[in-house]
């Protein structure tokens, strides 16, 4: 008899596109959180093959801390342009300038934690009711703990020890007004699952991600990106080396790593040889052992 | 090339789902610790923070559990309150562990764990035998229609690989597994702390003549785990793209839960009863050939025929049970306990209908399988037989027949929590 098998990409491809289809006809106001980074670009393209041949019918979402890499913006702008998506950006600049929150100062001075007003403002203004996502269950420990569907309180907040179980494939997007979701599609794919399906679908990608030349500095032992948004010390020297970025977030939280490879498949190999997480490059995370529940419970993505 | 013979090998990969269950010191955490670490799972700088907080807690060994309580209450408490998911791969499978708390206050976990799992692990002390807990984590397995059942005899280093020992254990198990619907047991002698029988093979149990644990995990079959029998598909969404190009386009996306569906099939649509013909199946990646579970397509006919979300599209000579009464097995999962006669919101498949508790037969008492009849207040984590009346017709199969289309949430209707999860008989 013949064997009906599916791989595991193609698995996990079909349990993605089941969430994303689910999101459609349970809410009636969804976006997508779009960074620019490759697991929200892999949420786009799962997006693009759930619908197809129609559009998104929702908006990509990108929450500008006005700190991203330009490669980024570059790559967003034309992604979009490219499969014909609308884009909506709240900025964190503005934030800042309506007096809704308050800049961090110093040298380790971030505008990540700043996002999560930004971020839930962005969907209150829109009325989104949901907000999709590329966050995964193997990044980071409290996020092992998230659920498909995620449900938010009217303040946006995250309860994880009352979270509602879920079963089987039946997901349970029911709410009260005023409450939202954040849905994580991809929760079951690892890192390697990740760059495997962008070699397999030949997904474009920032040139990030690919190892190149660039000025660096090192601090706390993480290579960082030299920038007009962080302070330098005068002890850190500024100077030339071929690195890459294992995950994009902003350039003053986001460590490069040592590499020269420059193609998919180098950088499977190096992803499969490598010994550190790829979240142990972000300083954001390092803050406190439970810096990430912390943020998530406030309503960090 | 290398390059060739890697992008191949994971293109060939499939994905294993299993469960674990235990308490502390049956040495399950030694074990899923012992898996990823050996399997290069874990990241130095994982190890090294997990090193840290051991330490700062005065554990003599690196604690392996806490790489799986991710929340602040669960590493304050020692206790994993929740199901935590982990991944690892080996050149051979990828595989997702729900691990979940054993005891019998977190029964609710397990059934949410082993709900989309193919394979449980369960661990039996060698030392102590079959115990309450091996009943209860055999029978949650088997009431969720896990297909396949591991059972570990752990810590055989301590009985001195005894074969009796493991022989005697084997077959308290298969006795009481007889009463239940498990369709392949599978016994294992290890010791997860000094690795035997886990990825390699142990030179101490040369009684034994099966693989390891790993080397089962790997190669077990799971290519039958669907339903490929009975043609089933729910349509979740109805595209219509609106544009020049696909302007009379109309398109079913869904998720096939049971059989092959072909371009040229028959097919009726339920609860309409409508037929027609399959005209195409699509994806992004272009038309195909034949779709089975679990893949996710989208469907055009060859009428004009009017189906949305919550309908079911099934081939003309086999269609599932339709009725508004349904017996299942449910349980419970919140707080507030089940309201007689009371109110809920159903999800099953993509459809939401009301629905309302008619009766409750028995509950089980889940550590010796006996029903009890003369309590039937239900209340978080019990497991019973019960009676629901829905306010629109299920179009269901029975849960060992199908698990997707044989399984169904209760939702509370002023909370919105997800209170119930039942398994229709």
């Amino acid at each position: 008899m013949k064997s009906y098998n599916l791989t595991h990409l193609k698995e996990l491809e079909s349990e993605a596109i089941y969430v994303i289809r689910e999101v459609a006809a349970q809410f009636e106001n969804p976006a997508l959180l779009f960074s620019g980074g490759k697991d929200s670009i892999i949420v786009a393209h799962l997006a693009r093959k759930a619908f197809y041949p129609a559009k998104l019918p929702f908006p990509l979402v990108h929450i500008d801390t006005g700190h991203n890499f330009p490669e980024t913006i570059d790559f967003r702008d034309k992604y979009v342009e490219k499969i014909g998506a609308e884009l909506i950006v709240g900025s964190v600049q503005e934030s800042i300038d309506e007096g809704k929150v308050v800049e961090e100062k110093g040298y380790n001075a971030s505008r990540n934690g700043l996002q999560t007003v930004t971020l839930l403002d962005t969907i209150e203004k829109h009325k989104f009711d949901v907000a999709m996502g590329g966050a995964r269950r193997d990044e980071e420990k409290a996020r092992a703990k998230e659920r498909f569907f995620s449900h938010r309180d009217e303040f946006g907040q995250w309860e994880p020890k009352n979270q509602r179980p879920e079963l089987w494939n039946i997901f349970n997007g029911n709410k009260n007004f005023g409450e939202h979701f954040r849905v994580f599609p991809i929760s079951n794919w690892t890192e390697m699952d990740v760059w495997q399906y962008i070699l397999h679908e030949n997904i474009e990608l920032p040139m990030l991600y690919f190892a190149h030349e660039r000025e660096i500095f090192m601090r706390d032992n993480v290579i960082m990106a030299k920038c007009d948004f962080i302070p330098q010390k005068e002890t850190e020297q500024t100077e030339n080396r071929v690195v890459r970025f294992r995950t994009i977030g902003d350039m003053t939280c986001t460590g490069a790593v040592d590499s020269d490879a420059g193609t998919l498949e180098a950088i499977i190999e190096e992803v499969s040889a490598t010994r550190v997480t790829e979240r142990g490059t972000r300083a954001d995370d390092k803050r406190s052992e439970a810096a990430m529940e912390d943020r998530k419970k406030q309503g960090y993505f | 090339m290398s390059n060739t013979t890697g992008e191949k090998s994971y293109l060939d990969m499939e994905l294993l789902r299993f469960t674990t269950a235990g308490s502390v010191d049956d040495g399950k955490s030694t074990l899923i610790g012992r898996m990823l670490y050996d399997s290069k799972s874990i990241f130095e700088d994982q190890y090294e923070a997990i090193e840290e907080s051991s330490k700062r807690k005065g554990d003599e060994n690196v604690n392996l559990a806490l790489l799986t309580d991710g929340l602040r209450a669960e590493r304050e408490q020692g206790i994993t309150i929740d199901v935590a998911y982990r991944y690892f791969a080996t050149p051979k499978r990828k595989f997702i562990i729900a691990d979940t708390p054993g005891h019998i206050q977190y029964t609710r976990n397990m059934v949410t764990g082993a709900s989309t799992a193919n394979l449980a692990l369960i661990l039996i002390d060698a030392r102590h035998g079959v115990v309450e807990q091996t009943m209860r984590h055999t029978f949650i397995a088997s009431l969720l229609g896990i297909p396949h059942v591991v059972f570990c005899i752990n810590k055989m280093d301590l009985v001195d690989f005894d074969e009796a020992v493991f022989n005697k254990i084997k077959a308290d198990v298969e006795a009481f597994a007889s009463k239940l619907d498990v369709k392949d047991l599978r016994f294992i002698p290890i010791s997860a702390l000094k690795g035997d029988n886990v990825v390699n093979k142990s030179e101490n149990t040369d009684w034994y003549n099966g693989g390891t644990l790993l080397y089962l995990l790997e190669t077990i079959h799971i290519g039958s785990d669907h339903n490929h029998i009975d043609c089933r598909f729910p349509v979740q969404h109805v595209i219509r793209p609106q544009s020049d190009k696909y302007h009379d386009y109309r398109g079913y996306a869904g998720r096939i839960s049971g059989g092959v569906f072909k371009p040229g099939d028959g097919i009726t649509v339920l609860p309409s009863g409508f037929t027609s013909k399959i005209k195409s199946i699509d994806t992004f990646d272009g038309p195909i050939d034949e779709a089975f579970a679990p893949m996710s397509v989208t469907f055009t006919l060859e009428d004009e025929i009017d189906i949305s979300r919550g309908d079911m599209i099934v081939r003309d000579n086999n269609k599932p049970e339709v009725s508004q009464d349904v017996e299942l097995m449910l349980c419970w999962m919140n707080d507030k306990a089940l309201v007689s006669n009371g109110k809920y919101a159903l999800k099953h498949t993509t459809n939401d209908v009301r629905c309302m508790v008619k009766s409750v037969q028995y509950k089980v008492d889940v550590n010796s399988l006996h029903r009890i009849e003369d309590d039937k207040d239900i209340k978080m984590n019990d497991i019973a037989r019960v009676t629901l009346r829905t306010t629109k017709p299920l179009l269901f199969d029975r849960y060992s027949r199908n698990r997707v289309t044989g399984s169904i949430i209760l939702v509370d209707e002023a909370t919105n929590e997800t209170v119930a999860a039942g398994m229709i008989i």
